[in-house]
């Protein structure tokens, strides 16, 4: 557990009338969404609405053309320690030469800073991750040698390992088998149990009322935000997913070709 | 033989700088090399080189004074000028990384030339100098120079151990060291630096483009032995000490070319011809990574198959009445060339098979493990009709393919999963455990089978 | 005789100068046509491989031969350059190792090969790694050669050669290249056989390597193939222009190059690298579409014209709301900065769009039919935003605030359509706020 106890009630991440330009066209419009602390939010949308984008805008991975998001009512930079990320699983290099502990171990790095060793302390941590997804075995190996199942859960022990309060995870269901996706399951319930908050982009709509217990429904604007009982209605599903609204898509195709989306001042 | 014993001894002066100086020079180039290659970014390094010349000519023509330090100074704010450029390049235009190296490299390189043509005509000039840097004089080298090397190798290497769980992060995941607040780009900016400090001073003793070579191959060499980062920067380091010592080495006891106007074979190239063997070695004879490795994995593997094959042929005939002849066998898949032959001579040495007059019949232990190989074929074959729902006809090829990677592990939870306790699954063979073919006894004896 | 003298036009007409600029704008020309492959293939630096690597080569064809002949020096060329690129493609492939580095293993072995095989020839042959570097391109004419009765230099004969094949290969092969640079995959699946044409492509490169860089160097040829094929690329999105164009840069960096060297009284080889560069820098600044600098124009004029919207949209709400005019004051702290607005004010007044007076500004009532195009889109946008995608009409502002100055007219006019569906049909268009959208 974290030194100071997480707070787990009020909002854990507000994003406040974000918009997000990404290579200069618009890919989120206006989005307001409240996570409330501790819960297990799903973020949803079809391809292309910008579920990734409003993840790594949260993290302060690319900039924001106007709005504000705060994370436990705080810009992100004094609160990130508190922050833990798991990324899509292509996005790194699996043929680099580390081990699985190593990557694991890496969840440490954020609190130690630079030129810091890991302590024992730190190593135990990482053990402790591997050990509550079941990847103790793997300890050694080479993380190319891993199955997708395998290496995701590598990631979320990492992200265990950074001991954080919120967790964005990018897809952590994404190409793994039933088992696994079993025991991711049960580790994100755990760290709600524990008053954390977990936040994730999700791609299967089948399970998203039996995993999670809030929900933001995303298609370049957001389409509902709430409680899963009563925001994952059939309704907002359908203007979810139901085409994109043709004139959003237009104007968005037009403040591009404008140039670029000014900064509000 | 006296020249090799005074080598060896190092009791010659000058062979054992030249040896002290390429050495540490080796060891650092392969260290911050191995980072750069993991980084995607060997021929930076290549560039650097380069781009660092103009800079020895500028120092040249503003000190008017034929002082190394000096031109490793010029050269070193070249390099760094020439990654800042290759950074602005690749942020600030759409032109990608790899034509921003090298136009990079081109640019400065030329900007140099045109600098040297220059600096020839003066009174106080010659080129004599940069052709040094051009192409190394590492048999010239002077306690000075190696002083220097082996601090600037020092300095690279602590650069390395101090921020190397930063270097590691950043090359395995971008995006999560961003996450967590670092400055991705300043970590780049300062290993490229490092880079530029190396390759800066050894310029001097290998020239520009074995420079390069000294950066990428020991790195590359490294990765097939081990699988960790720490071991295959030390390898790479070993890798690079090892180049340099060889290669000098080497060119202080092979005589001369007649033609040569130096004192030895050209040190450089030596040095990175033997970077180049172990390049080699390492790609033909390292285990489990290496070619011949990977390719007696592959082979013992294939063999593996046509002998499961082979044992399961023969059962099927046997199973309907069929002489199993060479003949017969042949016609039951396609085996490639020779295979079916060769898979045959094992099976007899290991006597699962006799062979009475051309007619091949399993003996006892061959019938044990054909039973087990069909065991899994079929249990396989029906765990996929049933579960996956694969039509009956797909499914033999299916089967092929996985069957032969069955654990018995998993062998015992098909088994569970499809009941076959009851016995009605087991129609024929029951005592052995075996299910009945999906396919009409017969049946497959004339279908060809990839 | 003196050599120059019996080359065919020398004299005022077509003087020793001119054919050094000729053989070097036809090396700057055949670079950078094949460079456009390398550089959109990600490949740029197998040209440096390459050109590198053939040294080797064409120590191996002197000794094989005993001769300098150029045809011996281009197939040992050509087969190590191909040699380069194969071993480079197959460790990538086989040996799992990134492209870049085993570039960087095969052509630094492979030039550290030749520079030991050229100090045991070195004996009986000017082939000197320095001239490898830099080439010679100033004395290209003193070596002649007699075609058609004609006394031509014998590296430009050869060029003009080479040429003549890249010319041929690229209009033959012209769509397979084009799809091969850019898709290898569809390229593969429409049956194109995408290696043996990257092979094609290695070969020639290869060949205009040798054929080139006896006259000016292997560094040369790297900054040739790669620096006109990347300025073109900054001026340029379409493939076959961007041939044309890096031809055309090649051929003006070599012929410029020639002429800045000769000025400066040094290297020819490093001149042209520097009028290269130089072109591919002011490209990055000044490309209409790609450059630096007019991106800042672009956007400088983009914030100038928001802000000259933003005054006029203020202006009329003012106007709307209490029949007033705005101060200097008040509009600089709607918009921004003070100097921003004055500019912006003053090519108002210009424009006869809005009036000065006691430092009260207000519109005319040229701008105010101007104005009430960008309010009536802004509350379009912010009525489109709250019923369609069920915004509070508290937030949409900012958002309708940015979208109002690049709706254009069409898409406002389907925007008026969608919203007059969700409002009732007899009353005029009303924004969230209630207040009336004036029509364009």
């Amino acid at each position: 557990m974290p030194a100071d106890t997480p707070p787990t009630t009020g909002i854990a991440v507000e994003v406040h009338d974000v918009t997000v330009a990404y290579h200069r066209k618009p890919v989120l419009w206006d989005v307001d969404v409240s996570f409330p602390a501790g819960s297990l939010a799903a973020i949803v949308g079809p391809n292309g609405a910008g579920k990734s984008t409003l993840l790594k805008s949260i993290l302060g991975l690319l900039p924001i053309a106007s709005g504000r998001i705060e994370v436990f009512g705080k810009p992100l930079a004094q609160v990130r320690d508190l922050v833990a990320y798991v990324p899509q699983r292509e996005s790194v290099d699996w043929e680099f030469p580390v081990s699985v502990f190593d990557v694991v171990l890496m969840g440490r790095f954020g609190r130690l800073g630079w030129f810091r060793r890991p302590s024992r302390a730190d190593r135990d941590a990482a053990d402790a991750a591997l050990h509550s997804v079941g990847m103790t075995e793997f300890r050694d190996r080479q993380i190319s040698q891993l199955s997708g199942g395998q290496q995701q859960r590598v990631f979320l022990a990492r992200a265990l390992a950074q001991d954080a309060t919120l967790y964005l995870m990018d897809e952590p269901f994404a190409g793994v088998d039933a088992a696994t996706e079993q025991s991711i399951l049960e580790v994100l319930r755990t760290l709600q149990q524990q008053g954390r908050t977990v936040i994730a982009v999700h791609h299967d709509l089948q399970t998203v009322r039996s995993y999670f217990d809030f929900v933001a429904m995303l298609n370049l604007h957001l389409v509902a935000a709430g409680p899963i009982e009563t925001a994952f209605s059939a309704d907002n599903l359908k203007r979810t997913y139901g085409g994109r609204l043709t004139l959003l898509d237009e104007v968005t195709e037009a403040v591009r070709r404008g140039g670029t989306l000014p900064r509000s001042p | 033989m006296s020249e090799l014993l005074r080598l060896i001894t190092l009791q010659d002066s000058n062979t054992r700088m030249v040896l002290l100086g390429t050495g540490a020079l080796g060891l650092a180039a392969g260290v911050i090399g191995a980072l750069a290659v993991l980084r995607r970014r060997a021929l930076v390094g290549d560039a650097l080189a380069h781009a660092a010349l103009p800079g020895v000519c500028v120092a040249f023509l503003v000190f008017r004074e034929r002082s190394l330090p000096l031109f490793l100074l010029g050269a070193l704010v070249f390099g760094v000028l020439g990654v800042l450029t290759m950074n602005a390049i690749r942020r600030f235009t759409r032109i990608k990384e790899d034509a921003a190296i090298a136009i990079v490299l081109g640019s400065f390189f030329g900007l140099g030339i045109a600098l040297s043509g220059i600096i020839q005509r003066l009174p106080s000039g010659n080129r004599a100098g940069l052709d040094g840097f051009l192409f190394g004089k590492a048999a010239g080298m002077v306690q000075a120079d190696v002083t220097l090397i082996a601090a600037s190798s020092a300095l690279a290497l602590f650069g390395v151990v101090a921020l190397y769980k930063e270097f590691k992060l950043v090359g395995f995941d971008r995006a999560f060291a961003g996450s967590l607040g670092w400055r991705v780009s300043l970590l780049d900016l300062i290993l490229m630096c490092l880079l530029a400090i190396v390759t800066v001073v050894g310029l001097p003793a290998v020239g520009v483009v074995l420079m390069a070579a000294l950066l990428i191959i020991p790195g590359v060499t490294a990765r097939f032995w081990t699988d960790r980062l720490a071991p295959h920067l030390a390898l790479a380091g070993f890798f690079g000490m090892l180049s340099g010592l060889i290669g000098s080495a080497l060119s202080a006891v092979l005589p001369a070319p007649e033609s040569s106007l130096s004192r030895g074979f050209p040190t450089g190239p030596l040095i990175v011809l033997v970077a180049g063997s172990l390049f080699v070695l390492s790609l033909l004879f390292a285990p489990r990574r290496g070619l011949i490795a990977r390719w007696r994995t592959a082979r013992r593997l294939q063999q593996h198959i046509d002998d499961e094959h082979l044992l399961r042929d023969l059962y099927e005939l046997q199973e309907a009445n069929t002489p199993a002849t060479l003949a017969s066998l042949t016609a039951r898949r396609t085996w490639r060339k020779g295979s079916l032959q060769s898979a045959l001579r094992r099976a007899l040495a290991n006597a699962d098979v006799s062979d009475r007059s051309a007619i091949f019949t399993l003996t006892d232990s061959g019938l044990t493990r054909a039973v087990r190989v069909i065991r899994s074929h079929r249990l396989w074959e029906l765990y996929l009709h049933e579960h996956a729902g694969v039509a009956p006809d797909h499914v033999d090829r299916d089967a092929d393919l996985i069957e032969h990677f069955i654990t018995p592990e998993l062998l015992a939870k098909f088994e569970a999963q499809l009941a076959l306790g009851d016995g009605d699954a087991l129609r024929t063979g029951a005592a052995l455990g075996v299910p009945l073919s999906l396919h009409p006894p017969g049946s497959s004896t004339s279908e060809a089978r990839p | 005789m003196n050599p120059i003298l019996s080359l065919p036009f020398v004299g005022p007409l077509f003087s020793y100068d001119l054919w050094v600029i000729a053989t070097a704008s036809l090396v700057g020309a055949l670079c950078g046509v094949l460079g456009c492959y390398l550089l959109l293939r990600r490949l740029s630096m197998l040209g440096d491989a390459i050109s590198h690597a053939i040294l080797p080569g064409l120590a191996g064809a002197f000794i094989l031969s005993g001769s300098r002949d150029l045809v011996w020096m281009l197939l040992g060329a050509a087969v190590v350059g191909v040699l380069t690129g194969v071993l480079t493609a197959g460790l990538h492939r086989v040996a799992k190792i990134a492209e870049d580095a085993s570039m960087g293993v095969v052509f630094t072995t492979l030039f550290a090969l030749g520079v030991l095989l050229i100090s045991f020839a070195a004996r009986n042959v000017d082939l000197d790694p320095g001239c490898v570097l830099y080439g010679l391109l100033e004395f290209t004419p003193l070596d002649t050669v007699r075609i058609l009765g004609l006394e031509l230099p014998r590296v430009t004969a050869t060029l003009a050669a080479a040429a003549i094949v890249v010319t041929v290969v690229l209009a033959a092969l012209h769509k397979e290249i084009k799809l091969v640079a850019f898709d290898p995959a569809l390229a593969a699946a429409l049956g194109m056989r995408p290696t043996l044409v990257h092979f094609v492509m290695v070969a020639l490169i290869a060949g205009v390597s040798v054929v080139s860089f006896e006259s000016v160097g292997s560094i040369l040829v790297v900054a040739l193939l790669v620096t006109p094929a990347a300025t073109a690329h900054l001026l340029t999105d379409r493939y076959a222009r961007m041939m044309i164009l890096a031809t055309i840069l090649g051929a003006l960096s070599g012929g410029g190059g020639y002429l800045l060297a000769k000025h400066l009284d040094t290297s020819t080889a490093g001149c042209v690298c520097i009028v290269g560069a130089f072109f591919f820098l002011a490209a990055a600044l000044f490309s209409p579409r790609h450059g630096v600098l007019s991106r800042l124009a672009r956007h400088a004029t983009l914030r100038l014209r928001i802000c000259r919207e933003d005054i006029l949209g203020m202006l009329y709400r003012a106007a709307e709301l209490r029949s007033r005019a705005l101060s200097r004051d008040e509009l600089t702290q709607g918009v921004g900065s003070t100097w921003l607005v004055d500019l912006a004010l003053i090519l108002l007044r210009r424009r006869g769009l809005v009036v000065t007076h006691d430092a009260a500004v207000r519109l005319t009532e040229r701008g105010h039919i101007e104005a009430r195009q960008f309010v009536g889109t802004h509350r379009l946008w912010e009525s489109f935003l709250t019923a369609r995608l069920g915004l509070p009409p508290d937030h949409v502002h900012a958002a309708a605030h940015k979208a109002e100055h690049f709706i254009p007219p069409a898409v406002r006019e389907k925007l008026a359509q969608d919203v007059r569906a969700t409002q009732p049909s007899t009353s005029p268009l009303t924004d969230p706020h209630g207040r009336q959208i004036p029509g364009p």
